[in-house]
């Protein structure tokens, strides 16, 4: 069996890094031919919220700071870390997502990062630093077949 | 990289065609048009999505607010759209049970 492929990037906290990270892990899984295009797709869409989060909790902080992505492609598995220095977040909070069949899910433009990206990783974790927020996240081939209703 | 973007008018349906990748870097501007065309009372909307690669839920957060800003004016707001990986990001959200989604133009009149 091959070696483990690590590959580790550090982003500026602006918007258009969060393209490169999705260009990133779906160039990975193209490269590998048990992941398909539509668990491709879950990997962009996940790494894409992960990113996003961290993006914009770094700028607020400290823009200076880059956000950090560490991929690790090993036998049928993608593991993604992405990492902020921006103090940590309220988790409990971030999660709350208003049932999507309540018409009240209208007064919500957000909170879909995080229930996204628990459904579509086989292992979805998240840490609380001392400076900050580390996502890891881990991939097998099979797309989840469920949905966030509820 | 930029969102295009392109305003037509068809009989009471304005159709605003989109293409490219929808996240936290071009919904801005995505956001901006969809708010302008509400603002010049432009309330039944389509949002063409057929040349859209990908969307995350920063693009969804801003199709919801329009639909919540042309219902408050009793307008509709529809989605057309036939990349399969863009709509099962509705379909795993659930989203699609709150936008009234079609596959193509022609579906509702506006083509």
């Amino acid at each position: 069996m091959a070696d483990d492929v690590l590959i580790e990037l550090d982003l500026p906290p602006r918007p258009e890094s969060v393209s490169v990270a999705r260009l990133v892990v779906g160039s990975l899984a193209l490269a590998d031919p048990s992941f398909d295009e539509e668990r491709t797709s879950d990997l962009r869409l996940a790494v894409s919220e992960a990113c996003t989060n961290a993006m914009l909790a770094q700028a607020v902080v400290d823009d200076s700071r880059p956000i950090e992505l560490r991929y690790r492609v090993s036998a049928a598995s993608i593991e993604v870390s992405v990492r902020d220095r921006a103090g940590g977040f309220d988790l409990d909070a971030a999660q709350r997502v208003a049932d999507l069949t309540d018409p009240k899910r209208l007064e919500y433009e957000g909170g879909l990062g995080i229930p996204l990206i628990k459904l579509l990783a086989d292992e979805a974790e998240f840490r609380r630093l001392e400076d900050g927020t580390e996502v890891v996240m881990t991939f097998g081939p099979e797309s989840p077949t469920g949905r966030l209703v509820g | 990289m930029d969102l295009q973007l392109d305003v037509s008018e068809h009989g009471e349906w304005s159709v605003l065609r989109v293409g490219g990748e929808i996240d936290v870097a071009t919904a801005p501007g995505l956001r901006q048009r969809l708010v302008a065309l509400v603002g010049e009372g432009r309330y039944r909307i389509v949002v063409d999505m057929s040349q859209v690669d990908f969307i995350d839920s920063t693009g969804l957060g801003v199709l919801i607010g329009t639909l919540k800003r042309v219902r408050s004016h009793g307008g509709e707001l529809h989605l057309v759209c036939d990349v399969d990986r863009v709509v099962r990001v509705f379909e795993i959200t659930g989203l699609d049970t709150i936008f009234t989604m079609h596959r193509s133009l022609d579906a509702i009149g506006a083509g």
